[in-house]
């Protein structure tokens, strides 16, 4: 298998397609956002694919009257409109219903952290992590790759709760194979094993991460890198066996820090598990980016770009 | 028609006897939805079984108005959904009745509010029983003060395109929201007129006069015209207490304890 660049949603969405010739249970509902791979799927299923109009509330009310009845619902808009607009119908009729009721719904949030990057903070999506964390019952998946996001279709099928998907929008190359050893329930894949320091990163940030892991080897500095992907439910006991070799993690995330995303995931396992470790968050602090440019650029003034991780890194190697 | 009214009186009784141990409840929201409850649940507009609450061949009934279902808790406990003596504990420690109903209650479909949900709900319940080829109805009901709530137009406007002749909305229009009558916030009127220009068909009954209640529904659940259906029941909030159904702020009025006796007596 060779490294290409796919978009998460596209290579999702044709998954779905695919199941949808054998699982008559499959309904794919939008707020109107589309894709291209999704034009054959709303041709070829007319009548298990809706489009509610620009409205996600309603979105997520019709997602849960058919989950109701019984089906497997896909509810497609962008990132923060979906999560934040919705917030509500979220939490009363997926989070708190599925208390009592089985409810498979699940929300696809295309556009995670800075993938609209010249859209500016309104399209920025870096509270989602935290905002739904908070709420009981939803799982969260933040692949950082198209091979995840495909592998992830089956899980969403047969885990029958709600679940929240962001997906990065941009195409991004796979850092997974189809021979990995990949398990969606584990939630994380340790991609690199180091000494001393491990990052731990989601989505998009596993890119650079990946590329820091990289510089610094050829530098004779090994660290480790764990990818999480399922932030929620977290397997608690089989993250803390991959962190326990280790003094210092530094998480990455694009999005705030401090304020219940993959920091603070992290640091409650720490916590709970005993763990000795010494945690450093890197995030966006208490601010939103109004700077207009590229996610590159955009990055390097908020200190997530690679050479601002590698000095983090050094400088927390030095500690010791 | 006489059994009717003698229930929805029984209820009302019912209603005010909770009240009495939980003043948390909201009196003169759930006084005026009381027809409404009795003519579907006795009335047999709706196909119900309270030992199997999700039996597939029900009529799915969401109370979108959740905190004026307090006079349904007499009704569910009547129909043998849980026991009657439930209802002497709500609001209390270990009852699963609390001010607000919860969807742990059996018999309620869904979450009963925030306002604003059900019928984005049950726009999704109709549809997806349209794809199963199913007969059942969809009822929702809502306060009108409810449709001030954006999302509701969001789900108007759904069911209007997608026909969905299987969905019954009716609209408890005691024309009084928390703070005043609807007609000096932001006046709903003409209803009617707004619901058929979204491709609704629509009735509109004295909400209190059971025999106009029954035949309205009867004939919303069986004509067979292609468009989602609404009743307009038009109501009085506090219905049955005279201070209430009076008093623009009933909302958040109580009855204290010591008086529910005699309203109840003078209750017609």
């Amino acid at each position: 298998m060779n490294i290409e660049k796919k978009t998460m949603r596209d290579v999702f969405i044709e998954e779905i397609y695919k199941r949808m010739f054998d699982d008559s249970s499959l309904f794919f509902l939008t707020a109107d956002f589309g894709s291209p791979k999704l034009d054959r799927l709303r041709k070829d299923f007319s009548d298990r694919f809706i489009n509610v109009g620009i409205a996600e509330q309603n979105l997520i009310n019709i997602a849960t009257g058919f989950a109701l009845e019984g089906f497997t619902v896909y509810a497609y808009a962008i990132a923060p409109f979906l999560v934040m607009r919705a917030y509500e119908q979220i939490r009363n009729n997926l989070s708190l219903l599925s208390h009592t009721h089985e409810i498979n719904v699940n929300i696809i949030g295309v556009g995670a952290g800075l993938s609209y990057d010249v859209s500016g903070p309104t399209h920025h999506s870096i509270e989602d992590i935290s905002i739904i964390r908070t709420l009981p019952n939803i799982g969260i998946f933040s692949p950082s790759d198209w091979v995840l996001a495909e592998r992830f279709v089956d899980y969403s099928i047969k885990n029958k709760k709600p679940k929240y998907i962001r997906f990065d929008g941009k195409p991004l190359p796979n850092i997974y194979r189809d021979g990995d050893a990949l398990n969606i329930r584990d939630g994380f894949f340790e991609l690199s094993k180091g000494e001393g320091l491990c990052i731990i990163s989601t989505g998009y940030m596993t890119h650079t991460a990946i590329r820091v892991v990289q510089k610094l080897n050829s530098e004779g500095i090994h660290i480790g890198l764990i990818d999480i992907f399922l932030l929620k439910p977290v397997d608690e006991n089989l993250l803390s066996e991959a962190l326990n070799k280790y003094k210092y993690a530094i998480t990455i995330e694009e999005a705030f820090i401090n304020k219940g995303g993959l920091d603070s995931l992290i640091a409650g396992v720490l916590e709970n598990k005993g763990l000795e470790i010494k945690l450093k968050r890197i995030g966006f602090k208490d601010a939103y980016v109004f700077d207009i440019g590229g996610r590159d650029f955009l990055h390097r003034l908020n200190g997530l770009d690679e050479g601002s991780i590698i000095k983090i890194v050094k400088d927390t190697i030095k500690e010791t | 028609m006489q059994y009717l009214k003698d229930k929805a009186l029984w209820v009302r009784r019912e209603t005010l006897n909770i009240h009495r141990i939980a003043q948390e409840t909201r009196l003169a929201s759930s006084l005026s939805a009381v027809e409404i409850y009795v003519v579907l649940f006795y009335g047999g507009i709706i196909a119900f079984d309270p030992k199997n609450t999700r039996w597939e061949n029900r009529d799915r009934f969401i109370i979108s108005k959740g905190h004026g279902s307090i006079s349904f808790y007499p009704i569910l406990a009547d129909l043998g959904y849980f026991a009657m003596d439930e209802l002497k504990k709500v609001c209390k420690e270990g009852s699963f009745l609390g001010g607000i109903p919860d969807p742990i209650i059996p018999g309620y479909e869904t979450v009963n509010g925030s306002l604003g949900h059900g019928i984005g709900v049950a726009c999704g319940m109709a549809l997806a029983l349209k794809r199963k080829k199913r007969q059942e109805r969809v009822f929702v009901l809502l306060g009108d003060g409810e449709l001030y709530e954006g999302a509701v137009w969001e789900a108007v406007m759904f069911a209007g395109e997608h026909r969905l002749d299987n969905l019954i909305l009716i609209i408890d229009n005691n024309k009084a929201c928390m703070l005043d009558y609807c007609k000096n916030v932001i006046d709903l009127e003409p209803l009617n007129e707004k619901f058929r220009t979204f491709k609704w068909f629509v009735e509109i009954v004295d909400g209190h006069d059971i025999s106009q209640v029954y035949i309205s529904l009867k004939k919303l659940k069986e004509d067979t015209i292609e468009k989602p259906r609404l009743l307009i029941a038009n109501t009085v909030k506090g219905k049955g207490v005279p201070r209430l159904e009076t008093d623009p702020l009933s909302h958040i009025k109580n009855i204290p304890p010591e008086e529910i006796g005699r309203v109840i007596e003078e209750l017609k």
